[in-house]
């Protein structure tokens, strides 16, 4: 397929793949952290790393949307779709993500009426269908969905339907990246920087990491490809010893983001004081609310819900896994008590959780790699 | 393996060993407390609700092989056995409908054990409100599809329920079938070696119900590919010996046929992605939402395992036929990991293929 099948070249691959081991230091190990979840998906769906020298290390980041929402919200999201006049609308992820008392499709099959949209818009669609009904929808992400959440509340308003609402629960990545660049626990040599987000954000947010941090980001595309070139940007910097925000996914991302999408987002949403993150705690100023001008469409407001903090199963690591300083299959219980149809934790739900990735797809490679590895 | 206990001091090897000894090993009993859709999906917790509580009830030596057909033996004569409920939406799609889809999922299932479908049983189970002229269609479509299939509809049955309680139609059909042949075909018959083969491009059925369902805003020019599969492996079957074992890519699609086989012919099975026949329209409206075509539903495709040595046979065989023009080889049987599919990705590195957890649903960004 054009467009696509360019960038997943397995010959370009291995051409790449000699340049950066030709830029490896014997004996030195390089800790990159690809701080969103699609790559971490590209990543085990491609093999990427069967084609990395074994000095580098790919980190999976906190930039998985479903992972970080933590259990207080998700239960919160439960009491609103139980409500006997909620139709609770939801991307499909989330639908299995588990709270206290079960997932939203454990609540359906008690008999909410939840429904998987594909967008936000779909959900503005059934409640101009239900005029009768409450339409709600669970709003999550990073900056790369929140302006459809915004277009669709300017257009809420603007046509006056008045039986939508929307559970926000829009993050932010940068403070995420500042957590976990303060955190004790990890030292890492660069970021492959978030793609879709930095289309929203541009390239500016970054340069505290390069400045602040001195560690090089590069901003980077989702086809394997793009991975392995940001990788190879990296260690490029790092040679050169220099720190920089570079953008390999140029012909997506400006400079300068999107200044349309950053309006509507003003427009209608502002930063909580602090948010809950899952694994990595209260992050201030982290996450997103709807504007007072917007109360009547903001579903905390229009619904009482529980809003009580509640902590993950004990059992459940997926905080160190978010922050990179586990792998999935340390985590206690990876693979036994947690697997992708019955999960514990919200790495294990999302095609862009590290752990569900590395179950569905890498579980097996890294030890093929070691028994093909010549021996010395 | 302990639940509670910590993981430092063991390699990845030593885990990984043990998760894989634990997923070979059949669910006792169903972690959910209701039924979900995922329960209907066709993977993992499909696997579980038929493991966990129908042959743990039901348990007797003709359900226990779980295979599409029952084999019956009376004497030197085999019959199989299948049943099958259509429950799809929407009634009418790109490539035909829920009539004809039934008459021909359940031709196959006889097909699969290799057997001549005589009979089929048709049961009705209709909402309050359907348009005659709807049934009509289906029935007459039933009726063409049984014709091409060389099949009478025996005996049937209806029921109406209130409008509501059931979404338009479903339909139940049962077969059975004359095994007309002295091959043993299953996953027990499966050899490191052996080549795994489709009959042509992966996915269309699937992708044209989602797109026709009309709520993705998706224009796709795609058909569903069903169609009776009996005639084709007759032709298989009479082209070569080296047959071990068919299986239709349904729901949960080649994916969860290959992972069956895997873990219940205790080998692996290493799949060349770039060998895998797929439509470019299929291939792109998986891209846009984040499926993967191996896990999307074929109505009109098989999979054969054959000897390597039978390979070339059988790939002649089934492209002789109309409904194999397109067939290739897309994978090949190891000794190694039992149990376990892997993919060599056309980028160069490789990964598991598992059962699907829970609905094949879309990535959201």
């Amino acid at each position: 397929m054009r467009f696509v099948d360019e960038y997943r070249s397995g010959d370009l691959a291995r051409s790449l793949a000699e340049k950066i081991t030709g830029l490896v230091e014997p004996g030195r190990t390089y800790k990159l952290m690809e701080v969103c979840g699609g790559h971490t998906h590209a990543i085990y769906k491609h093999g990427v790393e069967d084609l990395l020298p074994d000095e580098i290390e790919l980190v999976h980041g906190p930039g998985c949307p479903v992972c970080v929402i933590p259990m207080g919200r998700q239960d919160d999201a439960i009491a609103i779709a139980e409500r006997p006049e909620v139709i609770f609308t939801t991307f499909g992820d989330m639908m299995r993500v588990p709270a206290t008392s079960g997932s939203l499709l454990d609540a359906k099959a008690r008999g909410a009426d939840v429904r998987m949209v594909y967008s936000p818009l779909d959900a503005l669609k059934i409640a101009r269908e239900n005029p009768d009904r409450e339409v709600v929808f669970f709003a999550i992400g990073f900056e790369t969905t929140t302006p459809s959440t915004a277009l669709t509340l300017t257009r809420a308003r603007a046509e006056g339907v008045r039986n939508f609402s929307v559970f926000c629960n829009h993050v932010t990545i940068i403070p995420a990246i500042r957590a976990i660049l303060d955190s004790p626990d990890l030292r890492l040599d660069g970021f492959i920087g978030p793609g879709h987000v930095s289309t929203v954000i541009g390239l500016r947010p970054y340069r505290f990491i390069a400045g602040d941090y001195t560690k090089p980001v590069v901003v980077s595309g989702f086809e394997p490809l793009d991975v392995l070139q940001g990788a190879y940007m990296i260690l490029r910097q790092l040679v050169d010893g220099r720190t920089e925000v570079e953008n390999q996914y140029s012909r997506v991302v400006r400079e300068e983001g999107n200044p349309l999408a950053l309006r509507a987002i003003a427009e209608t949403m502002e930063l909580r004081t602090t948010f809950e993150w899952r694994g990595l705690g209260f992050i201030s100023q982290s996450a997103l609310r709807l504007r007072p001008e917007y109360a009547e469409w903001d579903a905390e407001v229009r619904f009482e819900v529980p809003g009580v903090r509640v902590a993950d199963p004990k059992a459940c690591q997926c905080g160190e896994v978010l922050k990179g300083v586990i792998k999935p299959w340390e985590c206690k219980v990876f693979g036994t008590a947690c697997t992708p149809d019955h999960p514990i934790g919200t790495c294990m739900v999302s095609s862009e959780g590290a752990c569900a990735a590395y179950y569905n797809y890498g579980r097996h490679a890294g030890r093929r790699r070691r028994e093909t590895a010549p021996t010395a | 393996m302990e639940e509670n206990g910590s993981r430092a001091g063991r390699s990845e090897e030593e885990v990984l060993d043990a998760i894989e000894e634990r997923r070979r090993r059949p669910r006792r009993k169903l972690l959910d407390e209701r039924i979900t859709l995922s329960h209907g999906a066709g993977g993992k917790s499909s696997h579980d609700l038929v493991e966990a509580l129908f042959l743990r009830e039901l348990r007797n030596p003709l359900l226990e092989p779980l295979t599409d057909s029952a084999v019956l033996t009376d004497g030197a004569r085999r019959q199989a056995f299948t049943t099958d409920s259509f429950v799809v939406r929407p009634l009418f799609f790109p490539g035909g409908d829920i009539g004809e889809l039934a008459v021909n999922g359940t031709v196959n299932d006889l097909a699969m054990a290799g057997a001549r479908p005589i009979a089929l049983s048709a049961g009705f189970i209709v909402a309050e409100g359907l348009a005659v002229d709807d049934l009509d269609r289906i029935v007459t479509s039933m009726g063409r599809a049984a014709e091409a299939a060389g099949v009478s509809v025996a005996t049937g049955d209806t029921k109406v329920v209130e409008r509501g309680k059931a979404d338009g139609l479903y339909i139940n059909t049962s077969g059975v079938g004359a095994i007309e042949h002295d091959q043993d075909l299953g996953p027990d018959s499966i050899r490191p070696g052996d080549r795994v083969i489709v009959s042509g491009p992966i996915g269309d059925h699937g992708m044209a119900i989602m797109v026709a369902r009309g709520e993705l805003a998706l224009e796709v020019d795609l058909e569903s590919d069903t169609a009776p599969l009996n005639d084709l492996v007759a032709t298989l079957l009479g082209a070569t010996g080296g047959v071990r074992c068919l299986r239709d890519p349904t729901r949960g699609g080649v994916a969860t046929v290959l992972a069956e086989l895997a873990l219940s012919g205790e080998v692996g099975i290493s799949i060349d992605e770039a060998s895998l026949p797929i439509r470019p329209e299929v291939t792109g409206a998986c891209e846009i939402l984040g499926i993967d075509p191996l896990y999307v539903a074929n109505e009109g495709k098989l999979i054969a395992v054959v000897a390597p040595e039978a390979e070339e046979d059988a790939l002649a065989a089934l492209r002789s036929h109309p409904l194999g023009a397109e067939a290739a080889v897309i994978a090949e049987v190891r000794p190694d990991p039992p149990g376990l599919v892997l993919l060599e990705t056309s980028f160069g590195g490789s990964r598991v293929v598992d059962m699907l957890a829970g609905d094949p649903l879309p990535r959201i960004c």
